[in-house]
């Protein structure tokens, strides 16, 4: 059915898969907006956007008579899904005023800048596994470095520079001060977050083994049978979980750690001057941060494609008599390993709207004087207690 | 000239043209950025050579964190890079020196360095598991020297940067 | 007055942690979200008005159906932001209400400048004129924000209030005409 795919040039191949998959991790922005919307008005007792409708006549006349139809219409509306459609709408077709006093080349490279890690990061991330005609376990994936967790760090890191970048070339106070602490925030608690994740390449790399930071092995280990071969890291290593999940919020300048573009004292960060299109990628690019961060967490320490702890997907696969179908199984993989990714985006928006917003001498204590000494002890400790068993 | 001579000769001459651009450029933030762009070029070409973990390493540490440490010491000093000094005899003597000594030391170790046969060449930092053996048998020694070195400099910019007026100044 | 010095006490581990205290929050949070909602959707959903809210000025009839001003111009005159302006008329010989003499031959409150005091209620002798429930107006223009005579009664509707101060008044003379006590 698919040999025609495979007849074609690999390049070309290559190019539709990524293609593919920034297309996919693009407009999720849109809905996650949405999601925000909804979640931060269900816990503040407001139903939220639920007006707009489009009308039957004129260009929108499609989308309209989506909505006339009787209860689904009704529904999506209630869901503010055409609210999304104008809110999109709006962010392209506003003007975009580049205010007088920026420097010009890097307030316009800033943004385009900030999808650079946005949209390749994903390239790492394996979503989801099958069996292949030799009855092995592949990674559904665009690509499966043996450095791939170290590849999606080191893509990371580089979005800071697109905050630096907005905060200076804006050349006025708010975002420079933005900027500032952006850079600081996000440099002090890379550490925490790669020393947490230390640990758990202790376990996985054990002694004779192949040597490996890639994803998919951690997701391998963690679907082994037997009691301690099916237990996810994030029970074995609650403290290492609880770094990395605190160090992803500090990353991704979410709620508590929002400094960067914190309204209360700095307008809007380091987005200040920037409007309709341009700002709309900043809003792109942070919740791309959020679901690539979402999806290495639940890779680590949440078993990745696995449905429950101690049951691995391989056997469900075969209970289920779907392991023969490739297609099928990837689709079941992928779906089960955005769950628990839908479950982190709506984590992330729950605590927003949970925990006031830290000061920043709090954030650079907590970053420096609490986590990264934890996070130290984490390592010394777990690597104390992989010895003593692997020598056992 | 295949796709990955190409690919190389394009990575070197953005590396090279983005160096200069740190060295030519008024701006400090400007000379910043061409740095960064350097690195990934160098990364670039380690890809090239199949050293994915060299290349993935230099972005995450050079490119991820330590320009930006750079651009956020310029940003909080606010340099404005300041009037070129005019040369004088002994920069005029010294930099023609130097530079001689660069194009003596390039020439010589290419007709005489000691570049070994691409097959016999150990495959360092391709993967993970070679470069750490590598990291802790051979080169153990000397990294742990380099990062003394690193922490002494660090605690001595500190003792020149701070004012010590006695004991009680240390708390 | 002396001084009490409370000793505050020491946390304990896990409340330096603040992990406890996240935990309860967030499970206050979602218990608040899956709770019904507490908005009221305007245009569908009315507030509940309660008695004597003073919403938009408007003119009453009696049960009888009369027009209960007599155009005396008080309101007009008490009205801080000169918002009601009153054209006063002459009631004719042969309608049925002669006895009264005087009605508003036009009334005007421009809600623009209404500012909802309620002097206007407060001074009128006939209780003709009364802030009722309504409070929303809009317009799209300034010449649909000047309620006239016609829109005053529609808004204001009868007030089943039985005094019918005048009738009693035109019965009185009547009697009195007759050879009564007077």
């Amino acid at each position: 059915m698919f040999d025609f795919y495979f007849e074609l040039p690999l390049l070309l191949r290559l190019l539709l898969q990524g293609t593919a998959v920034s297309l996919v991790l693009l407009p999720r922005a849109p809905p996650c907006s949405m999601a925000e919307r909804k979640i931060s008005a269900w816990i503040q007792g407001r139903p939220g956007p639920n007006r707009t409708k489009p009308p039957i006549a004129g260009f929108l006349a499609p989308l309209g008579l989506v909505a006339s139809i009787p209860v689904l219409g009704t529904a999506l509306q209630k869901l503010g899904i055409y609210q999304l459609a104008a809110d999109g709408g709006k962010f392209t077709f506003k003007e975009d005023p580049i205010p007088g006093h920026v420097n010009k080349f890097y307030f316009v490279l800033a943004p385009i800048a900030s999808m650079i890690p946005a949209l390749t990061t994903v390239a790492f991330v394996p979503f989801g596994a099958y069996f292949d005609a030799a009855g092995k376990l592949v990674p559904v994936a665009l690509t499966n470095l043996d450095v791939g967790l170290l590849a999606v760090f080191a893509l990371g890191s580089l979005g800071v520079y697109s905050l630096i970048l907005a905060g200076w070339a804006s050349n006025s106070k708010y975002p420079f001060l933005g900027g500032v602490r952006a850079s600081a925030q996000l440099i002090s608690y890379e550490l925490s977050m790669t020393l947490s994740v230390l640990p758990v390449f202790l376990w996985v790399n054990a002694p004779g083994g192949q040597g490996t930071l890639s994803l998919f092995d951690v997701v391998q280990t963690q679907s082994q049978p037997g009691f301690w071969g099916g237990t996810w890291y994030a029970m074995t290593m609650p403290v290492s979980a609880f770094i990395f999940l605190v160090a992803l919020f500090a990353e991704t300048n979410r709620q508590p750690f929002d400094m960067p573009e914190s309204e209360a004292d700095l307008v809007g960060g380091f987005h200040t001057e920037y409007g309709a299109f341009k700002w709309s990628l900043f809003f792109v690019a942070e919740y791309a941060h959020m679901i690539v961060g979402s999806g290495i967490f639940c890779l680590l320490f949440l078993g990745g494609w696995n449905p429950l702890p101690w049951v691995s997907f391989a056997d469900l696969a075969h209970w289920l008599h779907f392991a023969d179908k490739p297609l099928l199984m990837g689709l079941i993989a992928i779906g089960l390993f955005l769950a628990k990714v839908g479950f982190f985006i709506f984590f992330f928006m729950w605590v927003r709207w949970t925990l006031p917003r830290f000061r920043y001498d709090q954030v650079m204590k907590l970053g420096w004087q609490k986590l990264l000494p934890l996070s130290i002890a984490n390592l010394i400790a777990y690597a104390l207690v992989i010895a003593w068993i692997e020598t056992r | 000239m295949s796709a990955s001579d190409l690919l190389f000769h394009l990575f070197a001459v953005f590396t090279v043209a983005c160096a200069l651009g740190v060295v030519f450029n008024k701006n400090a933030v400007a000379s910043a950025l061409c740095l960064l762009l350097s690195l990934v070029g160098v990364a670039g070409l380690f890809v090239l050579l199949d050293a994915f973990l060299l290349a993935v390493l230099l972005v995450l540490v050079y490119a991820g964190a330590v320009v930006a440490l750079f651009l956020f010491i310029i940003m909080l000093l606010d340099m404005q890079g300041g009037d070129r000094k005019k040369f004088t005899k002994a920069t005029v003597v010294s930099s023609t020196l130097a530079g001689g000594l660069l194009v003596t030391g390039l020439v010589s170790f290419a007709q005489r360095g000691q570049v070994a046969v691409a097959a016999d060449v150990p495959v360092v930092g391709s993967t993970l598991r070679s470069y750490a053996e590598q990291l802790f048998t051979v080169y153990l020694l000397p990294v742990q020297i380099v990062g003394f070195l690193l922490l002494i400099a660090m605690l001595g910019v500190i003792v020149l940067s701070k004012k010590f007026e006695g004991l009680d100044d240390i708390k | 007055m002396a001084v009490v010095t409370v000793e505050r006490k020491p946390l304990t581990f896990w409340e330096r942690t603040y992990l406890p205290n996240i935990a309860a929050g967030l499970a206050t949070t979602f218990k608040r979200m899956v709770k019904p909602t507490e908005t009221l959707e305007y245009p569908e959903q009315r507030p509940e008005i309660p008695a004597g809210y003073r919403g938009v000025p408007t003119l009453v009839y009696d049960p009888n159906g009369r027009e209960k001003c007599v155009s005396c111009q008080l309101c007009e005159f008490v009205c801080p932001p000169k918002a009601i302006r009153i054209t006063p008329g002459e009631i004719p010989n042969e309608d049925p209400n002669a006895h009264v003499e005087k009605r508003p031959q036009e009334f005007k409150i421009d809600m623009l400048r209404c500012i909802y005091c309620g002097m206007c209620q407060e001074v009128c002798p006939e209780e003709a004129i009364w802030l009722q429930q309504q409070y929303s107006m809009t317009g799209y223009t300034r010449e649909e924000m000047v309620n006239d005579k016609k829109r005053l009664y529609e808004l204001g509707g009868t007030l089943p209030d039985e005094h019918f101060k005048w009738d009693k008044k035109k019965a009185a003379e009547q009697a009195a005409a007759h050879g009564g006590h007077h």
